[in-house]
């Protein structure tokens, strides 16, 4: 099972190192990370993606618990939550096929975001599910590169996480 | 406190004092020269150890005996990679130290200066905690938060990361009272329901088994052990870190668990119909076969951290918090018990009468068990220490501990080498108290340059070597599974541990013959300085009942078995 997490964490050298470090020697599997300031510039916010069943997910909580500059560490449940990651991809898009590959983009309500005589750079934001669905209708023309950034998450409605210390 | 301006080598030493620092285990080095110069003037006890890794595990071993914070200091580079080890075994063992490293000047860092180590980066994995200083007026607060972080919760190391500058820079020292910790919370106060259904899953219980560890040392809750023991006539057994925690003259006691734990600790155990675990994680060397281990009882895990609960075994009731505290409203909870039918005490009772720990003594060679008990004869209220190996076992099994913090050894991460440091240690920190390291020769040799360290600093602690000439637990194992192939495991007739006790200007004591040993010991006991005792013990003798890695704790190894 796959379990999204929002740790927030004191805004300080090293602290991702110790957060990932933590990670490998335990065997987690990190499936995707995202890090960032918060609203507090003294404290960050990583979004924390892990694979595992429900007592992986307590020894990781609990061991993220543990780290002194680990502030709060909550489960985000896909139902009482809206995540979204973003990929830039470049595809193939000559005179030919540059109309077909904007129209998909526009379906997917992606952004074209640079052009030149071979390629176009897509950007898209949305679920995984969602960026993989774009990704397999791209295919055909040549996908030349990927990038991807870790799925961001946030509580729906009022609920909000860290209570006092944001 | 001041308002002149004051250096960070200056400040440093204030902050100790503020945290009622008297003694250091150190070695210097050029980055720490500022911090060296202002300790020259101070009244702390710096002991200079001859290799920063026996600085570490003194610190520990003065952080064991008395409860403190140890403090041990190393330069950068090498000096702090030599604490590695010490600071590993302070984790795996939950011991309170803080580590001060120096540094190289922060504009240098990261351009693989002279000396210069990531020691933070190094040490991310077994730390509680670690801060480089890269302000000096941060220090006071990373010393008040390093000490406060070391001694709460589940006890650990820290280090303190600190550049040659921030010795050097000036500023306006003043002691915070408060910490900044948003993310550290150890006081977690206790759930009286989960209390309370501890208390009805006992009430409800046939056989209970209580399982205590060395949390129950660190909480300083062996008077509620007792006094649970005996209100719910529960037996008792702990695993090597929690020996001393019980009484073992106490008719409810089964001594150790585990692989070289008593039978009848074993057995009860694997019979139990409630295993109360109070301040143990449950390690291998416990469980054996994690899957058989326990099989027909419900667990209560009593911890202060929560990431022990349904770590290695599936919990029925985790009871989060100070095991003393715990302790104290369960008990409450229990007043009123009936006593409880007398068919488990009078099973487990049977099993050992049946299942003593046993060997077979010889008057021609001395067997290592049998030195053991004479030490314990000659001073039972003694703090024994231990290498790592079958020396180790050997004190755990045949010395009678009554009080907590008597019994000082390496468990977590079997630390060959840690014994003599961690005795200096524990003198240093209990001067009246005889301290006594149970050695191996093999693990005597990985730290016996401390010799110098006793002598210069006129620290008396009796190291008794059980010399059976092999690297003696590996050898027993080669024997057991590995079709007897020593393979490098004979260190016989490598060195004269007599001679190189006088090499110190310490006293060397040999004995072959078991009608010698009462004597070596006493005269031992009555010297003015440190006595190296070389008993040369019978080589093949093994560490027995012995559990199989891997099998589940009641499929036993016995000599008759062995033989």
């Amino acid at each position: 099972m796959r379990h999204t997490l929002a740790v927030l964490v004191e805004n300080k050298p090293g602290v991702l190192a110790r957060v990932s470090g933590l990670f490998s020697r335990r065997g987690y599997n990190i499936e995707s990370l995202a890090v960032g300031m918060t609203e507090n510039p003294e404290i960050s916010r990583m979004t924390i993606v892990v694979e595992g069943d429900d007592r992986v997910l307590a020894q990781v909580t609990s061991q993220l618990s543990k780290l002194i500059d680990v502030i709060s560490v909550s489960d985000l449940p896909p139902s009482e939550s809206v995540d979204r990651g973003l990929a830039l991809i470049k595809v193939s898009a000559d005179t030919d096929t540059r109309a077909e590959v904007m129209q998909i983009a526009g379906i997917f309500r992606a952004k074209i975001i640079d052009i030149d005589a071979e390629t176009l750079v897509i950007e898209v934001t949305g679920d995984k599910g969602k960026i993989r669905a774009i990704e397999n209708m791209l295919g055909r023309f040549g996908i030349k590169e990927v990038v991807r950034t870790g799925r961001v998450a946030l509580h729906r409605g009022t609920k909000t996480v860290g209570g006092e210390y944001r | 406190m001041t308002d002149t301006p004051i250096s960070g080598a200056k400040a440093l030493i204030n902050c100790l004092k503020n945290e009622g620092v008297d003694t250091i285990f150190g070695y210097p080095g050029g980055v720490l020269l500022p911090l060296y110069d202002e300790l020259y003037d101070s009244d702390i006890n710096h002991i200079l150890v001859r290799h920063e890794q026996a600085g570490a595990h003194a610190a520990d071993g003065y952080a064991r005996a008395t409860g403190k914070v140890g403090v041990c200091l190393a330069t950068s580079g090498p000096g702090a990679t030599n604490l590695v080890t010490g600071i590993a075994n302070a984790y795996m063992d939950s011991t309170s130290i803080v580590a001060i490293t120096g540094q190289v000047p922060t504009p240098m860092i990261g351009n693989d200066a002279f000396q210069e180590a990531d020691i933070t980066g190094i040490t991310l994995p077994i730390t509680k905690h670690n801060y480089l200083v890269r302000d000096v007026e941060d220090l006071p607060w990373v010393v008040k938060e390093a000490f406060y972080i070391a001694s709460t919760g589940r006890p650990g190391p820290v280090l303190i990361d600190l550049p040659k500058d921030i010795t050097t820079d000036e500023f306006e020292f003043i002691y915070p009272k408060k910490t900044r910790l948003p993310g550290y919370h150890p006081d977690v106060g206790i759930d009286d329901a989960a209390v309370k259904r501890a208390a009805s899953m006992i009430l409800d219980s046939e056989c209970p088994v209580i399982y205590a560890g060395g949390g129950v040392i660190i909480s300083d809750s062996s008077p509620e052990l007792l006094r649970l023991a005996e209100t719910i006539q529960a037996p008792v057994t702990t695993t090597l870190l929690g020996i001393g925690a019980f009484p073992q003259s106490n008719p409810l006691s089964l001594r150790m668990l585990g692989m070289h734990g008593t039978k009848y600790a074993n057995y009860a155990v694997q019979e139990s119909d409630l295993l109360i675990a109070i301040g143990a994680r449950f390690d291998d060397r416990v469980t054996g076969k994690i899957d058989a281990f326990a099989p027909h009882a419900k667990v209560i895990h009593i911890d202060i951290d929560p990431a022990e609960i349904g770590k290695n075994v599936r919990v029925d009731l985790p009871v989060i918090g100070d095991a003393k505290m715990i302790l104290q409203s369960l008990i409450s909870h229990l007043q009123k018990m009936q006593t409880r039918s007398g068919a488990w005490l009078g099973k487990v009772d049977a099993w050992k009468k049946k299942h003593p720990l046993q060997y077979e003594q010889s008057d021609k060679v001395i067997k290592p068990q049998y030195v053991v008990q004479e030490i314990h004869k000659a001073c039972p209220d003694a703090i024994i220490v231990t290498e790592v190996g079958q020396n180790q076992m050997w004190a755990a099994q045949y010395f009678q501990f009554e009080n907590p913090r008597t019994f000082i050894t390496s468990g977590g991460l079997g630390t060959m080498g840690y014994g003599f440091p961690a005795a200096i240690g524990a003198k240093v920190g209990c001067p009246d108290r005889t301290v006594i390291d149970i050695a191996g020769d093999g693990s005597f040799q990985m730290t016996s340059q401390e010799l110098a360290t006793v002598s210069k600093n006129k620290i008396k602690v009796i190291v008794a070597i059980l010399n059976n000439s092999y690297l003696g637990m590996v050898r027993q194992w080669q024997e057991l599974f590995f079709d007897e192939r020593y393979s490098y495991t004979d260190i016989s007739q490598s060195v004269d541990f007599v001679k190189l006790a006088e090499a110190y200007n310490l006293v060397g004591i040999r004995a072959e013959k078991p009608s010698e040993v009462p004597a070596a010991i006493s005269e031992a006991l009555s010297a003015d300085r440190t006595v190296v005792i070389d008993f040369v013990v019978d080589p093949m003798e093994n560490v027995f009942p012995m559990v199989p890695a891997g099998a589940a704790i009641n499929e036993i190894l016995d000599p008759e078995v062995a033989a």
